[in-house]
């Protein structure tokens, strides 16, 4: 009797850890794309990009002949290891909450001269365009690989922000009424063979975070997550957001500070 | 215009594992833009790679390639401190050329 009882509850215990975990595998296709992503990371062409992201950080650039290397990404100027892995944050000089690209296009108006409108006019990735931007979200990116990700929550602004991105995550509308949250707030949803992680808990809001800026095979094309945001926007048949506006910081706010704790792996690779 | 590689080399005894990443469009002429009008071939047509300063590998390539390549191969005979150097050159005169010192790290 006492016996049965303990292997009821091993069998329990079994379950319960067997069944997330299955969860997780019986997607065979899945499987094979993280099959495929494993040996394409190897020699992931983001690096390009990265590389190409440094040489515009040292470069004299812009009307006012500056670099970007005393743009303060969050943890002092110049300073780029590990600043990612603390993004979006507040930042006192612009005072709002700022995402990583955000903080590169403030810095290339600040300190270099551009003017908004022009970086905001052609703002993503083409076949035959990357914009400056989304090299040197990659370069700052590619520099908090193996790092935990580490929001910060201490400023009121930034509580706020993570406040507002939860609020635009869960608001339906649109001519399909639809939210974020329809298709990223429950688990195993999919879209055709992908399955799509439930951005409201944190072992799957890493996903949101993790292969972010992301080469595309498909194109062969370099994109950061201000043209994933865009896209979803698109997709929801929503009006389009600005470029690196507070909407779109507070979104990232709310998806970054559910995957804290998580580590980065620096720019990924998308099929 | 053109963009750095990214050259790896690793050596295992005196053999140097080469990985190089090169930034290139590959277009292979087959294609229409977005007007509909065909895109001209681009693409990278010859490679060579010196150690110190001699040839230890030299490829022609075709359209076939796809945009942004990886190439990999291995060269006998290197040692730590030895000086790579890779160069493409593409069907428009364009070329590239990047140097890494092996043992360096990546």
């Amino acid at each position: 009797m006492k016996q049965a009882l303990v292997l009821g509850i091993v069998a329990a215990v079994a379950a319960f850890l067997w069944l997330p975990a299955a969860a997780q595998v019986t997607d065979p296709t899945a499987a094979e794309f993280d099959k495929f992503r494993e040996i394409m990371e190897q020699d992931n062409p983001a690096e390009l990009f990265e590389v190409k992201g440094e040489e515009l950080w040292r470069a004299r650039r812009g009307p006012k002949n500056a670099s970007l290397e005393q743009c303060d990404l969050g943890l002092g100027p110049g300073v780029v290891k590990g600043a990612y892995a603390q993004l979006p944050r507040y930042f006192a000089d612009a005072d709002r909450v700022m995402d990583a690209e955000a903080r590169i296009v403030h810095c290339m108006i600040t300190l270099q001269g551009f003017k908004y409108e022009e970086l905001a006019k052609q703002p993503f990735s083409s076949l035959v365009r990357t914009p400056e931007p989304v090299s040197l979200v990659t370069y700052i990116a590619a520099h908090s690989r193996g790092i935990k990700i580490a929001a910060p929550q201490n400023h009121p602004k930034e509580r706020d922000a993570y406040e507002t991105g939860k609020a635009i995550f869960h608001y339906r509308a649109g001519a399909f009424d639809f939210s974020c949250a329809s298709c990223h707030g429950v688990d195993d949803k999919r879209i055709r063979t992908q399955p799509l992680p439930n951005f409201t808990k944190p072992e799957q809001a890493i996903l949101a975070v993790r292969g972010w800026p992301g080469y595309r095979m498909t194109g062969g094309v370099m994109h950061s997550l201000q043209w994933r945001l865009n896209d979803c926007y698109r997709q929801q048949r929503f009006p389009e957001p600005g470029y690196v506006s507070e909407t779109l910081s507070a979104l990232l706010t709310y998806l970054t500070v559910n995957a804290n704790g998580h580590v980065y792996r620096g720019p990924g690779i998308k099929r | 215009m053109a963009d750095p590689m990214k050259i790896r080399a690793t050596l295992q005894g005196d053999v140097a594992d080469v990985r190089v990443l090169m930034a290139h469009p590959m277009e292979t002429g087959q294609r229409n833009d977005a007007a509909g009008k065909p895109v001209p071939m681009h693409f990278i047509q010859t490679i060579t790679a010196q150690l110190n300063g001699r040839t230890v590998f030299a490829a022609d390539v075709s359209q076939a390639v796809s945009r942004n390549p990886v190439f990999a191969f291995k060269v006998k005979g290197a040692k730590a401190g030895d000086k790579l150097s890779i160069t493409w050159q593409d069907n428009k005169g364009d070329k590239r050329t990047d140097e890494v010192v092996i043992g360096a790290g990546s």
